[in-house]
């Protein structure tokens, strides 16, 4: 048998496939961090929040409403979004004029009040969402057998990924948004409504956090501290891919999720810490990021 | 001089009466029995002891008729954040201003140990209900406190015994990588291979671990009969989740959980856990007493409750009847007296308090019931078999704790 650093080479197959799906997750979530960076200059703290939202709305969903996975995947996103905007509308609109710290803090202390809420109504050990009739089961790949769900992850996933970075770099929309955050004054001139585009852009980074939500509901338990765990990594993510670069969070993000799926074979117990490594590495070398442009 | 040697007699009679009244009186400090619940109200292990177990205090108290020796019982709380330090300062705080006379729950074993100590240092009474690790009283032992409910000892006595004399032989560990998964793999390890097995390979992964589908994948390239799961709370539910996705069951591979509580299975759903082969210390549908009891705690929590959460109720029902049957809440004197005491209720059967602090009492092995056996949302386990209080714990012969003598 072939062998790579001492593991099969079925086994490292495995795990790369393994570390991709895991990276396409990181990479959906540090996109609707950069987006939100990137034009409106946000740290959405709340994120990790909205996420587990995306996930309870889905659960809550079929619990009493019926409604299916698949309707939950076009439904949450955009009920989960329209709280984002409601959000940005009366509050985050009020504090635009500030320091970033504010934001900071403001969307922190949301994510602790939806967390917390729903801690009191429904515990922390969380449920489990059925995977959905259609994806059950398993392919054989030959080295590994893939269950069919984590599959459609990957593939949903990218296509997102990929689908948000054309809208915002090659679409006249994107050209608006990029714009109205460079210069609001000039683009109202020009009859914008640069306002409406702000609300929609946030609501847009909200409904992909939800998106990620509903995607990772028949994963893991969903519970109201799933998004808090996640939250920091993907944070870590968005600084290596530099702040704002939306390429460069999803390229980051599969590779974060690559190299952490390799440090799960060969040495177990730094798993959780190779991202902050890599993160510090890079702030040393390129404060601003693989990705970011140069300050 | 008018005096009157029966006057005299009934004087001291009279008088020696009411310094009597006095001292029982006396013996309970500050005229009130004041108990302190610490645990984790809001973090991983919350569902496990926290609020449900602050209810299953305040009925115990209830049940009690709120006052004991004539004063009243006051019962206040905190959430201890899973943080040795936030707990140990609480509890530090309620010694010097809330004149604490029992501190009850504690959860995270981290948070125990370092309470134990100051229990120690001020003299208090402390009684344990929701620690695994077995330290607790063995190199942690203080003639401050009891472990009531279970720990690690009893864990991997039960689950992993049961597991190789069914055939599983060889085993593939997968820890949590801190004090509490160290200790419970080094009992299963032995337990493991005193019984024949082997362990052929162990992965300690980081605490808390959201994906577990790598460490699955290796287990199940390890071709081992059984993953051994040293871990707890949303670690075990994580790695029960993805190895069912994985078909590790169909692939003709056993899990093993050896810290498994009611509500991690109630979370998972059956569908996930069947055939699951876990140690309890109790469960609320063992029988007559166990259900009479849990269905009044359901009525108010609408949940069924955790041996934890029934441990707490159990135990300060002990130590209220202790405290009115000694006439006092001096924690040296009820500590002795609660020792003498046998514990024999709808929780503990052949229950005791060994000098190390630790209450015996028979555990059961129970496996997690299918979807088709199940006839209800807390019908989860069958209880399959009882481990004898004298078996089921660490023997003192092998006590490392100072209060045995060895």
């Amino acid at each position: 048998m072939t062998m790579i650093f001492g593991v099969p080479l079925a086994v490292f197959m495995g795990q790369l496939m393994l570390g991709l799906i895991n990276g396409a997750f990181y990479a959906l979530l540090s996109l609707g961090l950069a987006v939100i960076f990137g034009l409106l200059k946000i740290v959405n703290f709340a994120h990790g929040a909205q996420y587990m939202l995306g996930a309870f709305a889905a659960l809550l969903g079929l619990q009493y409403l019926g409604l299916n996975y698949w309707v939950a995947l076009l439904v949450v996103p955009l009920v989960v979004g329209g709280l984002g905007m409601l959000i940005e509308r009366t509050l985050l609109r009020r504090i635009a004029h500030l320091d970033h710290l504010y934001g900071l803090l403001l969307t922190f202390g949301l994510a602790l009040i939806f967390e917390g809420t729903l801690i009191n109504f429904f515990g922390v050990s969380g449920s489990s969402y059925p995977t959905p009739t259609a994806l059950e089961g398993g392919l054989n790949l030959g080295f590994m057998f893939l269950p069919t769900y984590r599959a459609w992850v990957l593939v949903a996933a990218l296509v997102v990924c990929l689908g948000t970075w054309f809208i915002i770099e090659r679409t006249r929309l994107g050209a608006y948004l990029r714009a109205g955050t460079e210069n609001s004054a000039l683009m109202q001139a020009f009859g914008v409504n640069v306002p409406l585009l702000i609300t929609l852009t946030y609501g847009f980074g909200v409904a992909l956090a939800a998106f990620a939500g509903v995607l990772a509901a028949p994963l893991y338990p969903v519970s109201p501290t799933m998004g808090s765990s996640l939250l920091i990594v993907v944070f870590a993510v968005v600084v290596i891919g530099g702040m704002g670069s939306i390429l460069g969070a999803i390229l980051t993000g599969l590779s974060m999720g690559l190299i952490e799926g390799l440090t799960k074979v060969y040495y177990p117990e730094a798993a959780n810490t190779v991202i902050f490594l890599v993160m510090i590495l890079v702030l040393l070398l390129r404060p601003s990021g693989l990705f970011g442009k140069e300050a | 001089m008018t005096f009157n040697k029966k006057t005299l007699a009934s004087s001291i009679a009279l008088a020696a009466a009411t310094l009597m009244a006095s001292g029982v009186q006396a013996q309970m400090s500050d005229d009130e029995v004041r108990i302190g619940y610490l645990a984790d109200m809001s973090g991983t292990y919350r569902d496990l002891a926290g609020p449900g177990g602050l209810e299953a205090l305040m009925m115990a108290v209830e049940d009690f008729g709120g006052e004991v020796n004539g004063v009243p019982i006051d019962v206040f709380s905190a959430d201890d954040r899973n943080s040795a330090d936030v707990g140990a300062n609480t509890v530090r705080g309620w010694f010097d201003e809330e004149n604490v006379d029992l501190v009850a729950g504690m959860v995270a074993s981290s948070v125990s140990i370092a309470v134990t100590k100051l229990l120690e240092e001020n003299d208090g009474l402390g009684i344990i209900s929701g620690s695994a690790a077995s330290s607790i009283t063995n190199e942690h032992c203080t003639p401050n406190h009891i472990h009531w409910v279970y720990d690690t000892y009893p864990l991997a006595n039960g689950t992993a015994k049961a597991v190789v004399e069914q055939g599983g032989k060889t085993w593939f560990m997968l820890t949590a990588d801190y004090a509490f998964g160290h200790a419970l793999e080094g009992d299963v390890t032995k337990v493991v291979e005193e019984n024949g097995g082997e362990i052929v390979d162990t992965i300690r992964h980081p605490f808390p671990t959201n994906d577990f589908s790598s460490y699955i994948l290796q287990a199940q390239g390890s071709g081992a009969d059984i993953i051994g799961l040293a871990n707890a709370g949303s670690d075990t539910v994580n790695a029960i989740t993805t190895a069912s996705q994985f078909g590790v069951v169909q692939g003709g591979q056993q899990l093993a959980g050896l810290l498994i509580f009611l509500n991690d299975v109630h979370a998972m759903g059956l569908e996930d856990t069947q055939g699951l082969l876990l140690t309890t210390g109790w469960y609320w549908d063992m029988d007559d007493q166990a259900r009479e009891w849990s269905e009044r705690y359901y009525e108010r929590t609408e949940r069924m409750p955790t041996m934890v959460q029934a441990g707490i109720y159990s135990s300060t029902m002990h130590y209220l009847e202790t405290v009115a049957e000694a006439g006092t809440d001096d924690p040296e004197t009820i500590r002795a007296a609660m020792a003498e005491r046998p514990v024999e209720d709808f929780f503990a059967r052949n229950g005791y308090i060994r000098e190390d602090g630790r209450m015996v009492h028979d555990m059961y092995l129970a496996q997690v019931k299918s979807p088709e056996e199940s006839t209800g949302e807390w019908d989860l386990y069958d209880i399959q078999a009882t481990i004898p209080a004298e078996e089921a714990y660490r023997p003192l012969s092998e006590s490392q704790c100072d209060l045995v003598n060895n």
